[in-house]
């Protein structure tokens, strides 16, 4: 009996390093800890009451900023861990299978479990704030996606310390993402933790949608909406589009792995070149879905800190919503090496060059939004500023793998590896850093240290140019991604080793974020309703904004309403009347989503170990928790007048 | 402040650059750089010109962006104009709506010309007479077979320089890419099919050539030599090859194909039509609808496994990794 549970806990328990045995420990400590002091404090009511059951998208997207703040950590860790056994040739630090899982797991943990997370996060923090709603259009819906995001998330990495991690890449090509040449679960968790945050994205992607299309303020017609609102609504349906793509690529895959189907398998006339068009129609929007929000976010930074109108609204909403068409259209640019032939290799380079076209004119747009303004250089356009020559060089460099027959020469090389990080981090995680810094004095009422932001800024800055630039001249020097090792004989140590500086001189700028975080929560510094000169309406209402967001809305028609109004208060002929109080109407918490997506999370680990007697109870759960909520007719309330008064009459005193 | 250190970040960034080029040495390792073969060097011709097409607006977009940044800063003593209404003007938007038009139509008949030009099925200019090497890609390994010269070699590979190679790529593994840098791109080795590719070297000398796709666990180690000779030591080597290395079986086939690593090795014979079983082993399905066996000339024992319907396929010996437990694989 002994026997059986020790060979069973030897396959379940990934063992045999002393990388994961650390872990291991370090995970059980925090998890004792946490339970620890929230039993310790008695705060397991308010944890219940306040957070896991909110439908408030303010704390939503709190929630979702804190996940993806853990898993830009986790997956930061990853990155580091492969600088490490890069540094210098002949490296034995990490074993070949163990480097191959963990390069596998930054890429789906950076896109899928930060990049995406986080970018809702954004969403849900600022836009029903922009467009003056009091939430967004399905509260309850929200708040099952972000659970079913963490719980995805969740999923794929316990792989980590059970069962074991996936090691076939980030996109998982088959056929060595087949029971064939994977035979372990690491793929399985792989499938069903995107399976079920990708659910959650997807009814993300509706959720903005209809909430951007039927709930903006009185008046604010659609080119008199935000930017960032804009940018947002070209992302989730962008979302829209693309997500079911992947949802029925990796059903495929899973069918072929759990049931022995031939979709994409080497032999019985499975076709892997189907997997890898299909997994790009959704990969290639993917990238434009986590890139088009940080648009929206720079646009915002460069007029509130330029002091200025946004130069060329119209054509900057044309590009970005032309981005998201013409993302549609350049997946096979990921593999001209595939051999389609010339005219099809013609077609999918033209259509990628086209998108350069819109890119560019944003470019030309921020400039000249600059161009006479009064520039302040605090936290948010710190990142403005780094990101325009950071991502004008990545574009360039992404223009260059678009030449076909010269990307024969680039591809699967480090000049690759150099591009994209260039435009994920100098693009999307500038763009995210920068909207988060902006917003958090509104989300959280307080400011941010700006001195530490400095450091911080430049650490990032810094240490991205010296870890990626020596990556393009490896890939000239020929180096390919992902391999574990080189030798002496390469010229590749100096390079490699100078690229692992850099990655640590970004690991230690995440550490001043970190400590700029926990500064500025004991050095409370209270931030006003407008702590920027803002210019829309997110800064007409007290920080941290109410529960309910507004008590009364003005009617908009003008593309930087609070700014106008403003102009107009210091000119003594303020323009607008806002309506008398009324009870507001607000959605009730719920604590049907984070069990339902809990029973999905039973369900996908039923899957992945083949254990139907969890995966069924799961299932059974799952539409349990979809009819109890449709006999749940208590589902909202109104907050009386009086209440509204107190709260307003707090919030404005507080400033 | 900001402009200052901009300038201070880009000395530093690019002096410790130019620092460590300096010091792993010798620009001759940059090989994309380096062509000594007629499509690598029309490549990097094209990279050259696409590099420059780019930096036209790069360049000044950098500049401006500093520029801009520098002169519209929120100080008290800067008199520049502050002109916070102004949004639009037509006449500029046109301007940087045409030039990327511009810069990305010249861009995209340039690539169009090097696309047909450069199709790497296509067979390359030259007097000499082409010689055809068959490559497969293993798990982990490669295999090159000479149908012409009825000999074989793993994981190096030799032809006369100035003499037109007429690569034909297949695998009987996941998918790989098969790169020889100095000579030109890339391609990729997928099974079923038979890939072309046709290079050429200028001059003798040996080429460090790689798998370029992820294939699995040693996929670091399918890393080759690629000796371009002259015509008589290629002949040389081959008749050497011929008298004196052992001779390639189907059995011999079936153990390389195997998961694992090895050396260099070469064969003197290789199995009559071994390279289209390679290719039909997993081609039959394509056209056939999957469970229609009689394309398969020859079918080679492990393509029955795509009969087995069972929830977990047993692989045949050649696909399984060594060591099915997932502790010691999967972490």
């Amino acid at each position: 009996m002994w026997e059986k549970i020790q060979q069973f806990a030897s396959g379940f328990f990934v063992t045999g390093d002393p990388l994961i045995y650390g872990a291991d420990v370090s995970i059980v400590l925090t998890m004792i800890a946490v339970v620890s002091a929230l039993t310790y404090f008695k705060k397991w009511t308010w944890l219940w009451k306040e957070w896991l059951t909110t439908v408030d998208h303010k704390r939503i997207g709190i929630m979702y900023v804190i996940a993806s703040l853990l898993m830009l950590f986790r997956g930061g860790v990853d990155a580091l861990l492969m600088r490490t056994q890069l540094a210098v040739p002949n490296n034995d630090f990490l074993s070949p299978s163990h480097y191959n899982a963990i390069f596998t797991t930054h890429g789906v943990i950076m896109i899928l479990f930060m990049a995406m997370p986080l970018m809702f996060g954004l969403f849900n923090l600022v836009v029903p704030l922009q467009i003056g709603a009091r939430d967004v259009a399905y509260p309850f819906l929200n708040s099952l996606s972000f659970w079913l995001f963490f719980w995805g998330a969740m999923l794929f990495n316990m792989s980590f310390v059970i069962g074991g991690s996936p090691d076939a890449g980030w996109l998982s090509y088959p056929p060595l993402s087949e029971v064939s040449h994977s035979p372990g679960v690491g793929q399985d968790f792989y499938i069903w933790g995107i399976q079920i945050s990708g659910i959650g994205s997807l009814m993300t992607g509706i959720n903005f949608v209809v909430t951007i299309l039927k709930m903006r303020a009185p008046g604010m017609k659609m080119m008199k909406m935000p930017i960032f609102t804009w940018s947002v609504l070209s992302s989730s349906l962008t979302i829209l589009l693309a997500f079911p793509i992947l949802t029925v690529t990796l059903a495929l895959l899973f069918i072929d792995r759990y049931l022995g189907a031939h979709f994409f398998t080497l032999t019985a006339g499975g076709n892997p070149m189907m997997y890898i068009n299909l997994i790009w129609m959704w990969g290639h929007p993917e990238v434009y879905i986590v890139v088009l929000p940080a648009f929206g976010v720079f646009s915002e930074v460069v007029a509130t800190f330029s002091r200025k109108r946004l130069f060329g609204y119209a054509s900057t909403v044309f590009a970005l919503m032309s981005i998201s068409v013409f993302s549609f259209f350049t997946w096979a640019h990921h593999f001209f090496t595939m051999g389609s032939g010339a005219d099809v290799n013609i077609f999918f380079a033209i259509s990628t060059m086209l998108i350069a076209i819109p890119t560019g004119v944003k470019v030309f747009n921020w400039l000249f939004t600059m161009y006479r303004g009064r520039i302040s250089f605090q936290g948010p356009m710190l990142w403005m500023m780094g990101f325009i020559p950071c991502f004008v060089v990545g574009g360039m460099t992404g223009l260059l793998l678009s030449v076909a027959p010269a990307d024969f020469q680039f591809h699967n090389s480090y000049f690759l590896i150099a591009h994209f990080h260039q435009v994920l981090i100098g693009g999307v995680a500038f763009g995210y850093f920068s909207g988060l810094y902006y917003w958090w004095p509104k989300v959280f009422g307080f400011k941010l240290n700006e001195k530490i932001g400095k450091w911080a800024f430049w650490l990032w800055n810094i240490g991205f140019y010296v870890c990626f630039m020596p990556q393009y001249a490896l890939g000239l020097m020929g180096m390919t991604r992902r391999v574990n090792t080189y030798s002496w004989d390469t010229g590749w140590w100096g390079l490699n080793l100078v690229s692992t500086i850099g990655g640590f001189l970004m690991g230690i700028g995440f550490l001043f974020q970190v400590w700029q975080i926990l500064h500025s929560v004991k050095f409370m510094e209270r931030a006003s309703g407008d702590p920027w000169g803002g210019r829309t309406l997110e800064w007409s209402i007290p920080s941290p904004a109410p529960v309910y967001n507004f008590a009364s809305l003005p009617t908009v028609d003008e593309k930087d309403p609070w700014w106008e109004e403003k102009e107009r208060r210091e000119r003594g002929e303020p323009a607008w009347t806002l309506p008398p109080l009324e009870p507001i109407h607000m959605p009730k918490n719920s604590g049907i989503p984070i069990i339902m997506a809990f029973c999905f999370f039973l369900t996908g680990f039923g899957f992945v170990f083949h254990w139907l007697w969890i995966a069924i109870p799961g299932l059974v759960g799952v539409a349990g928790c979809m009819l109890a909520h449709s006999f749940n007719y208590n589902t909202d309330y109104y907050i009386p007048v009086d209440e509204i008064k107190r709260t307003e009459a707090a919030a404005r005193g507080a400033v | 402040m900001n402009l200052i250190r901009g300038i201070r970040r880009l000395a530093a960034v690019s002096s410790l650059i130019g620092m460590t080029m300096l010091l792993s040495g010798c620009m001759d390792k940059f090989v994309v750089l380096d062509p000594k073969g007629v499509v690598g060097r029309q490549q990097l011709d094209l990279m050259i010109i696409s590099l420059l097409l780019c930096l036209v607006v790069i360049v000044p977009v950098l500049i401006l962006t500093f520029v801009i940044a520098w002169r519209y800063r929120n100080k008290t003593e800067n008199k520049a104009a502050y002109k916070p209404q102004w949004e639009h003007s037509t006449k500029l938007e046109v301007v940087w709506w045409g030039i990327p038009i511009v810069i990305i139509l010249i861009l995209a008949v340039v690539t169009a010309q090097y696309t047909y030009k450069l199709e790497p099925s296509k067979p390359l200019q030259s007097e000499a007479k082409p010689i055809v090497i068959q490559v497969t890609s293993l798990d982990w390994k490669w295999l090159f077979q000479y149908p012409g010269q009825g000999i074989a070699t793993v994981n190096y590979v030799k032809f006369p320089a100035n003499v037109p190679v007429q690569f034909e790529l297949t695998s009987d593994a996941p998918m790989n890419s098969f790169w020889i840098p100095q000579l030109g791109g890339q391609i990729y080795t997928m099974s079923g099919m038979a890939m072309k590719l046709n290079l050429m070297a200028d001059e003798p000398g040996t080429y460090r050539g790689s798998g370029a796709n992820f294939s699995g666990k040693d996929f670091a180690k399918m890393h080759f030599n690629a000796d371009a000779t002259s015509q008589a030591d290629f002949d040389k080597w081959v008749e050497q090859v011929k008298s004196k290395s052992p001779p390639l079986t189907q059995d011999g086939y079936d153990r390389l194909a195997a998961p694992g690593v090895m050396e260099k090795a070469d064969y003197s014979s290789i199995p009559n039509g071994l390279f289209d079983r390679i290719v039909n082993k997993y081609s039959g399905g394509h056209s056939m609808g999957g469970m229609d066996m009689s394309v398969h000339p020859n079918p080679a024992p492990g393509s029955m496994q795509g009969m087995n319907m069972s929830v977990h396929p047993n692989p045949a010996p050649s696909s399984m990794p060594a060591g099915m437990d997932m502790s010691q694989n999967h972490h």
